[in-house]
């Protein structure tokens, strides 16, 4: 290339120092997702044994006899579900007081920055909390204690997606809605949500993909249970626990069965977590 | 009988797999940043940012499984011996490999904590990095700078304080990982020189130990356990919080 290349030895040895800290940096990539593809390919090759329909269908089993998760999968969809429900509206809220309404003022910027401590807060700190604001209170383990545990996780990440869509809104569209003489909560409600909206989507998807393989806030609330119970009020089996247990059992059947949960939870976790992103890229902010 | 419970285990525990786990994050993150923002093709960063985001959203509990049931094992065959002959040799570092190879352990949990809060690291520095205006690199370059000169003098500078904000957001998520850490610490109250030895840590304690403990003593001593564990990561998770808002304060004046 240039005519000093090749006779300056300074100008070497920084194309060579270049060249291997670059090299590293593809070293380090290589090596996160080298991780990925083992912990993936394990999974896939050790659940599709067990990913089988009596799956689906049958309870858990007493150690050393055939059995499915049935009872578990029901339970982690129904605290879920109810946990999200929960947060979801909590979270919306907040976020839209954050972004619309409290532009000025400490309680804004305090709340912030609380929201996101919390966001990365232990989650077996938060099953503590409301075991003993709930669980102790009421002396026996319950569907919707979990729930609670799990409508905590989710509230922080509602509450930063919300916020941080509803500011990428331009301030213009506000105004436009503001000067036809909209009241703020039409603004609120049928502008700035609607060009939102994807992000929004996005964030609850998130959330509930994040809740769907949280097991240390389900340790000391829902506990677990051996039978199919579509009472909320009783201890409720749920995947993450399940396997938890079954893993940490000695017992063959149970770390099949326990493979079979974990494939099943890491894609569907993956599953939302890619339709999420996907959803949102097609949408225009 | 006189009950008496310590948290000092827990806490050793829980301060030194975190500290492996940055040992061996920081530079594997920093390494990925630079990658997906300086040097990786433009259709190819989102793809692998993405992929190295899904580390992060596999759930704790499957790293737990896959390091018990895939990494100890191999851990235990390979590395440790290897680790044994070479770092086993060196006196005053022999200490710290000693003990049976059993795969479990403090370094074992320290390396699947690194594994989990690497895309969490690469993440902010990923954003730390885009941040920096590209008016100072075009410059640094301009004056014939390689690509790894203005990694390390300019977006590195410019950046460091996000940097360092990623690097305590790491180390927030780690010490209160729990499942992952649970399935492989070994759960041993005793304490160790030996990394290669079992160990516990406070999210693990908990998790092991609540529901099972007996009398009110026992479980107002987990709890307490547990208000430590939360004072130690919001600290950290605060201080991260403001080192990023300082950068972020930064941007908006020179923008």
């Amino acid at each position: 290339m240039s005519a000093v290349e090749p006779v300056n030895p300074a100008y070497r040895r920084r194309k060579r120092r270049n060249a291997l800290m670059m090299s590293l940096s593809a070293v380090a990539l290589a090596f996160g997702l080298f991780w990925l593809f083992w912990i993936l390919g394990v999974l896939l090759w050790e659940g599709a044994a067990a990913l089988r329909p009596s799956l689906f269908v049958q309870m858990t089993p007493p150690p050393g006899s055939d059995g499915g998760l049935a009872n578990a999968i029901f339970g982690s969809v129904l605290m879920a579900g109810a946990g999200a429900l929960i947060g979801t509206p909590v979270g919306i809220l907040a976020g839209t007081y954050l972004a619309e309404y409290g532009r000025r003022g400490w309680l804004t910027p305090a709340t912030r920055f609380i929201n996101d401590v919390l966001l990365s807060a232990p989650s077996i700190v938060i099953g503590l909390f409301v075991y003993t604001v709930w669980v102790a209170q009421f002396r026996h383990f319950s569907g919707w204690a979990g729930a609670l545990a799990l409508a905590i996780i989710v509230v922080p990440v509602v509450v930063r997606t919300t916020d941080d869509m509803l500011k990428l809104v331009p301030h213009s569209l506000r105004e436009a809605a503001a000067a036809l003489g909209a009241p703020t909560w039409k603004v609120i409600t049928l502008v700035s949500y609607r060009a939102a909206r994807a992000g929004i989507v996005t964030g609850v998807l998130l959330a509930i993909a994040r809740i769907t393989g949280e097991t240390a806030p389900l340790l000391f609330t829902a506990l677990n249970n051996q039978f199919w119970s579509a009472d909320l009020n009783r201890p409720m089996a749920n995947l993450p626990v399940v396997i938890f247990q079954f893993a940490m059992s000695p017992y063959e059947d149970w770390h099949r069965l326990a493979w079979g949960g974990a494939c099943l939870i890491t894609l569907l976790v993956l599953g939302i977590n890619i339709a999420a992103r996907t959803y949102f890229r097609k949408q225009p902010v | 009988m006189k009950e008496q419970f310590g948290a000092l285990v827990p806490i050793v525990g829980t301060l030194g797999t975190s500290f492996i786990a940055l040992l061996i994050a920081i530079p594997v993150s920093f390494g990925i940043a630079v990658f997906l923002t300086e040097l990786s093709p433009v259709w190819l960063r989102r793809p692998l940012g993405t992929a190295i985001e899904m580390l992060a959203a596999i759930p704790s509990i499957i790293y737990g499984m896959w390091g018990l049931f895939v990494f100890a094992p191999v851990f235990q065959l390979y590395v440790q011996p290897l680790l044994k002959k070479t770092i086993g040799q060196v006196p005053y570092l022999s200490g710290i490999v000693a003990g049976p190879p059993m795969g479990i352990g403090m370094l074992t949990a320290g390396i699947i904590l690194a594994i989990m809060v690497i895309p969490f690291i690469t993440a902010v520095m990923r954003d730390v990095f885009e941040i920096v205006p590209a008016m100072l690199k075009e410059s640094a370059y301009g004056l014939g700078s390689t690509t790894w000169e203005v990694v390390r003098h300019v977006v590195l500078p410019y950046a460091k304080v996000g940097v360092i904000g990623g690097i305590m957001l790491g180390l927030g998520r780690a010490l209160g990982e729990t499942m992952a850490v649970t399935f492989v610490i070994g759960n041993a109250h005793q304490l160790s020189a030996s990394l290669f030895a079992p160990g516990n840590s406070i999210a693990s304690a908990l998790a092991n130990e609540f529901t099972e403990a007996v009398g009110d003593l026992y479980t107002s001593s987990l709890i307490e356990l547990g208000l430590i564990l939360f004072l130690i990561t919001t600290i950290v998770l605060a201080c991260s919080k403001l080192l990023l808002l300082q950068l972020a304060k930064r941007e908006g004046t020179n923008a």
